[in-house]
């Protein structure tokens, strides 16, 4: 009986060898439900949201040093877009935004801390590829994008260069390694132009070389341009091109083995744009919670803030998860603003980060 | 105590001051102008180092943060046991500083001087960067008082023990070694908590804290292991000599990074979840066992380095294998490997950058997550410069330890001038 126990410890202590080597892509297969959960009509079942239950805290991995997205502040707090991702989560879940805990991740360490259990979510400005999502690749289940970067480029505005063609032959400060490089150079020979690259291992010593004259441009993530320029001594003398050179849709991500889970992070995170599309602000949930309350007319509000229905229990979430992470972090369009809008330092022009309403690209689906 | 002169030499042989500078910066012409051309780049950088520091740094982002760097996002209301901690480790310094003046080795002339050149020295660099640096980063008053009452705990216990420690009986002075382990348990208990104390969580320690944490805890275990690796390596038992030269082979092969990666990232798909360690402690535990492999290799040239008479002699003496090793060979091993063995704990306490790639919150990966601050954008160097002198002020200070112990345990040499 002993014997028959250890080989069955065995077998259990294999079935994450197999997650592993599907997560580092050598297999083809998924090493499939492995403590999967199991979603069924009211009663949602998951794993995952167990675990988190009986800790108390979302485990959430963040970069944890990249400027407006996550860093820590003087009273050790952490701050940030992706931050306040985690907030919202744990918030929508536990009740709580303070129920975090953070988890420095680097890009290398980010899938296989997912795939093991390590985080629970990671929301670390992580670009949604085919390859990350699918099975055979990184296994992850990625919530709905919520920042749309892309690759641009930065010109002093006394060089009086307004496009790529203006670059021609031009030296070109770039991040070595960086997917910047790549768009780069595949943007310039689209159109038949040459330049100089002059490549940089740090952010610190691109800008700095670029700032002393030795390059025409630099390149890199529009929002690493924006908040870099912050720094400088004129931001007004430099002007970021229009060009978008690629396309860098950033968006959490959960372990696809618990499809419940993903599912809860997905309609959290579509809850903050929804909350922006139908006015619901941090400071005037209450309120419209109470109004929901007495007015049987505002339909689409009472199952939004679980007044009505039961939209949060089919998730396997409290009813008013929405009034909650609301309460924790507010909508869509004020985590923007707080962290690298208007509200912040970096001022970053929300571009395509605005709701499909105002010709931006968010959108959310009802919640019916 | 008295205090011999610091020449032998009488006054009227000694060449003149002048006359000496001019032989050690100019014997030729030539020489000479090297000097002039190596003193004059040396104070065009220092200047040029001064004034950015006064006019262009901005401090504003480490008066702020200073407590951040220091012990990361320790929780302020628990911080006090970390000040605890400071005082203790302040006091029982002192005490060992000044008890190894009073008590120099009794195989040297017995003749201590309370305030040899070196501790004079010391001593100001002490007093000054307590009293000098939080004045200049304007600190909270509590703060910078902190800071001078730790400095004068240190120094009045260095001199009263200086001073009265003769008086202490030889078996109480062991007492006080056998203090560095207490203390360094109890240092444990009091930042991470348990047994009455609040639990801090190993995840919010950070900043300096967290690195010489790891840097001691790493160097405190890796040496006994290293020691047993040498020793295994050299041993007469096949399976043991393999083993080890196994270990340490394959430990020096693989680059510090890949093994922090496979300790963090791998041991959480072997181990049953909420077996593995949490992060900070695997982290250690590889750092251990690398290091390990480090010191063995310079423990085994210390082997290598006593003739083999010296085991012969011991075992015909009538001492057993292990005694023969435990009190003759390793002893005079360890004194020949000190040099290399400093060199790989300073190379270890450098490696803890590492952490911060691996995303620890050293700190290396405290001043980073500082810089990403918007706040803050654009105060990297002087983050950085900061970072350079706290590093360089922590290994520095591993190697004049490490030389003074080397002049204390050289038997043949003459009684330090201090």
């Amino acid at each position: 009986m002993k014997g028959f126990e250890t080989v069955l410890r065995r077998l259990k202590a294999l079935v994450p060898l197999a997650l592993l080597l599907a997560a580092s892509g050598c297999a083809n297969d998924s090493g499939g439900g492995a403590g999967g959960g199991v979603a069924g009509g009211s009663g949602v079942r998951s794993a995952h949201m167990e675990a988190i239950r009986s800790r108390g805290q979302l485990s959430c991995g963040v970069d944890g040093q990249v400027a407006g997205f996550s860093s820590v502040g003087a009273d050790g707090r952490y701050r940030g877009f992706d931050v306040d991702v985690c907030r919202a989560v744990a918030a929508a879940l536990l009740g709580s935004g303070e129920k975090v805990e953070f988890r420095n991740l680097t890009a290398t360490q980010r899938f296989p801390a997912v795939a093991s259990g390590e985080v629970d979510l990671l929301s670390r400005n992580t670009t949604v590829t085919l390859g990350r999502d699918a099975p055979g690749g990184n296994g992850m289940s990625f919530a709905p994008v919520l920042f749309h970067d892309g690759v641009g480029v930065m010109v002093p505005v006394a060089s009086g260069i307004t496009n790529l063609a203006g670059l021609q032959g031009r030296p070109i400060c770039l991040l070595s390694g960086a997917t910047s490089e790549q768009a780069l150079t595949d943007a310039m020979r689209r159109d038949n132009h040459s330049y100089v690259p002059l490549k940089f291992s740090t952010i610190d010593e691109m800008f700095g070389a670029y700032q002393q004259g030795r390059c025409a441009a630099a390149s890199i993530d529009r929002s690493a341009l924006a908040a870099q320029r912050t720094t400088f001594a004129d931001p007004a003398a430099h002007r970021i091109l229009p060009d978008v050179l690629s396309k860098e849709p950033l968006g959490p991500a959960t372990a696809q083995a618990d499809p419940a889970w993903a599912d809860a992070v997905r309609w959290i995170v579509y809850a903050l744009i929804e909350a922006e599309d139908q006015g619901i602000t941090q400071a005037n949930v209450k309120a419209k919670l109470a109004e929901a309350r007495t007015n049987p007319k505002l339909a689409d509000r009472r199952r939004f803030l679980g007044v009505e229905g039961n939209l949060g229990s089919q998730l396997g979430l409290p009813d008013d998860f929405v009034v909650k992470a609301i309460t924790a972090v507010g909508n869509y369009g004020e985590i923007y603003s707080r962290n690298v809008g208007d509200g912040s330092p970096l001022k970053i022009t929300p571009g395509p980060n605005r709701l499909w309403k105002d010709g931006g690209l968010l959108v959310s689906p009802p919640f019916r | 105590m008295p205090q011999p002169g610091l020449a032998d030499t009488p006054s009227s042989l000694r060449p003149s001051p002048l006359r000496r500078l001019q032989r050690s910066l100019a014997p030729t012409v030539a020489d000479g102008l090297l000097s002039l051309g190596l003193i004059a780049l040396l104070l065009w950088v220092g200047l040029q180092l001064a004034s950015w520091a006064i006019g262009r740094a901005d401090w504003a982002v480490l008066q702020l943060n200073s407590m951040l760097l220091l012990v990361g996002r320790y929780p302020l209301a628990e911080q006090w046991r970390l000040w605890l901690l400071a005082g203790l480790l302040a006091v029982q310094a002192g005490l060992s500083w000044g008890l190894l003046r009073a008590w120099p080795r009794a195989d040297r002339s017995l003749q201590g001087w309370l305030w040899p050149r070196h501790d004079r020295i010391a001593a100001l660099c002490v007093g000054l960067l307590a009293l000098l640096l939080p004045a200049a980063l304007q600190l909270a008053l509590p703060l910078q008082a902190r800071w001078w009452l730790l400095a004068a705990a240190l120094l009045a216990l260095r001199w009263a023990a200086g001073r009265w420690g003769t008086r202490l009986h030889r078996h109480q002075l062991r007492l006080v070694g056998l203090l560095w382990p207490v203390l360094y348990l109890a240092g444990l208990w009091l930042i991470g908590g348990g047994l009455g104390l609040p639990r801090v969580a190993s995840g919010d320690w950070g900043g300096l804290l967290l690195t010489l944490l790891l840097a001691s805890f790493a160097m405190a275990l890796s040496f006994p292991l290293g020691v047993l690796l040498a020793l295994g390596r050299r041993s007469s038992l096949p399976l043991l000599r393999w083993g080890s030269v196994v270990y340490i082979e394959f430990i020096r092969g693989a680059p510090l990074i890949t093994l922090l990666f496979i300790g963090q990232n791998i041991l959480g798909f072997l181990l049953p979840s909420g077996l593995a360690p949490d992060r900070v402690w695997r982290a250690a535990w590889v750092l251990i066992f690398f290091a390990a492999a480090y010191l063995a290799e310079a423990v085994r040239s210390g082997l290598a380095a006593v003739p083999r008479g010296q085991l012969e002699a011991a075992r015909s003496l009538g001492l057993s294998q292990a005694q023969a090793l435990v009190q003759v060979v390793i002893p005079q091993a360890l004194r020949v490997a000190l040099p290399t063995m400093v060199g790989q704990f300073i190379a270890l306490l450098q490696d803890t950058t590492l952490l911060s790639l691996i995303g620890l919150l050293d700190l290396l990966g405290t001043a980073r997550g500082i810089m990403a601050n918007p706040e803050f954008l654009g105060h990297s160097s002087e983050l950085y410069l900061v970072l350079a002198v706290l590093y360089w002020g922590c290994c520095a200070s591993l190697g004049l330890g490490s030389r003074a112990l080397e002049r204390r345990l050289d038997p043949r040499s003459e009684p330090t001038r201090g």
